[in-house]
């Protein structure tokens, strides 16, 4: 497929009618949570869009963010854009290896300098850096050098976007995320760069990139897709949350999407994954379901061609698309369940002459406050209007 | 259009309701008079409203099926069909391998997809043209 094919050219020379291109619109604006109503103006702006280049970097990661967008059935939606897309660098999925495989990154940062979109999936190991490398190159050095020329960073998955497992304490590699990295050190020279002058020279400071954080583990294949399709539609990254990722996906907790909230409203909860509760399809929130502090799409979108997700398929929400999730203080514990050190606070509730049930009550009730803050119900009367 | 808003907990297992089907179809006539009063169409997202299981299907018993369907085969099929409320249609398309990649209850005169497309009418006159030629 030519590199400077339009979007709406290539498609075309698939085969692919009016029609197909504009259904190929209304799925592309679900999937980017967009209304139907900006269907004509995807359909214009995809029509004309160049295909971009797209370097993918994996750094400490288990390939499932990989697997997630590769394993969705083609040709999904997520499959066409993936397709796309000019993805010039992979060391998972492209067929050359070691000295081939960089000079291929190199031609594509030369060729695209400045308007190339680099994806990340895994932590940045600091400690040593020895722990990952590609090719004798280490994470830190790569991300350094191809970070330089990036229009925008995506990080995918929760390891890229927040350290991930390999962040869980005791974080042996010193593991950071893309975003913390290059707070830390993105004002470096690659060590790559030691023996030439010139590349030392031409290299930037890369802490003012701009960083969309695609969080979960893995994200939500069409999650990945949508923020690709929002840059080749509108040019320009979308509206972030205050971690860093796009509003349109993680702009609600699971829980305020959930089908089973009203059970939860009502104070009907499964007990036990067996109970009659479970067996009726209560609120999971007993079960340790950490749907009420984590933000996603997966109770709308769903997983494997929208058929379901875990609160679905009776699991709890494991928050997996939040920093620090693996070392929340258990899977099965309600998120009311003190994770703090109960011991401390009780000292300091002795300490001010108060009872520790007090002090743990207080931490509690605290939280109880925090849910409730944010929780909003739409009812009949708010949909209601104007009739 | 008679709506019932069910208790969200009186559910059974297997029909767990969220309570949004009956807004949902509230939204639908608002929409039903907006399209009378003003010729404005709109279109609702029924993969981005919570939706339990069995919901969806309510909501299609409830809209039932009117006289028009059409069956599309552009990027995989297409069932549109015109509901039995006139000017509410609901559209389910799918890819190549028949999962579902949309769906949405529109409520218009015709569902613009149904329409051929002045792209398509360009290209297929070309293809007309080279065919009187041979």
């Amino acid at each position: 497929m030519p590199k400077d094919q339009s979007i709406g050219e290539a498609l075309r020379a698939r085969g692919i009618s009016r029609r197909g291109f504009l259904k190929f619109c209304a799925a592309t604006a679900s999937l980017m949570a967009l209304p139907p109503s900006m269907v004509p103006i995807i359909a214009q702006a995809l029509e004309r869009a160049r295909r971009p280049s797209v370097i993918w970097l994996s750094f400490q990661e288990c390939t499932g963010c990989t697997e997630s967008l590769t394993r969705s059935h083609s040709p999904t939606v997520e499959g066409l854009i993936f397709d796309t897309i000019s993805l010039d660098y992979h060391h998972t999925l492209q067929a050359a290896s070691g000295a081939a495989a960089e000079a291929a990154r190199a031609a594509a940062m030369q060729e695209n300098w400045g308007n190339y979109i680099l994806v990340v999936d895994g932590s940045i190991p600091v400690g040593d850096p020895g722990y990952s490398t590609i090719a004798g190159i280490s994470n830190m050095d790569m991300l350094l050098e191809t970070a330089a020329g990036a229009a925008a960073i995506v990080s995918v998955g929760s390891c890229a976007a927040f350290g991930g497992i390999p962040h869980a304490n005791p974080n042996p590699t010193g593991a950071l995320s893309v975003a913390a990295f290059i707070r830390e050190y993105g004002n470096r020279t690659p060590n790559t760069f030691a023996a030439d002058a010139a590349a030392q020279a031409a290299h930037t400071d890369i802490s003012s990139k701009p960083i969309i954080n695609v969080s979960g583990c893995p994200p939500i294949p069409v999650v990945i897709t949508g923020v690709l399709a929002h840059f080749l539609t509108f040019g320009k990254i979308p509206d972030l949350d205050s971690l860093g990722r796009p509003l349109a996906f993680y702009g609600q907790s699971i829980h305020d999407r959930c089908y089973r909230r009203p059970f939860y409203d009502k104070g009907l909860f499964a007990n036990t994954f067996d109970d009659e509760g479970a067996k009726k399809g209560w609120c999971l929130y007993k079960l340790g379901c950490k749907g009420p502090t984590t933000y996603n799409a997966c109770a709308t979108t769903k997983w494997n061609d929208g058929t379901s997700f875990p609160i679905q398929s009776g699991h709890p929400c494991l928050g997996c698309s939040e920093p620090d999730f693996w070392d929340g203080g258990g899977f099965y514990k309600a998120i009311s369940t003190p994770t703090g050190d109960i011991s401390r606070t009780a000292v300091y509730a002795i300490g001010a002459g108060a009872a520790a049930g007090v002090a743990l009550g207080a931490l509690n009730r605290a939280k109880r406050t925090r849910l409730q803050q944010t929780h909003s119900k739409v009812g009949i009367d708010d949909l209601d209007k104007g009739g | 259009m008679q709506i019932h808003t069910e208790d969200s907990c009186q559910a059974t297992p297997g029909s767990v309701a969220t309570g949004n089907v009956g807004p949902l179809l509230h939204e639908v006539r608002h929409a039903v008079q907006e399209l009378l009063a003003s010729g404005a169409e709109s279109v609702i997202d029924l993969r981005a409203i919570p939706l339990g299981p069995g919901e969806e299907e309510r909501i299609a018993e409830t809209l039932g099926r009117g006289e028009v369907q059409v069956r599309l085969s552009a990027l995989g099929p297409s069932e549109i069909f015109e509901t039995r409320y006139p000017g509410v249609w609901m559209s389910l398309h799918r890819n190549q391998d028949g999962e579902v990649i949309g769906r949405y209850i529109e409520v218009c005169m015709v569902p613009p997809l149904v329409r051929s497309q002045q792209e398509d009418i360009r290209v297929g006159l070309q293809a007309l043209d080279s065919r009187l030629q041979e």
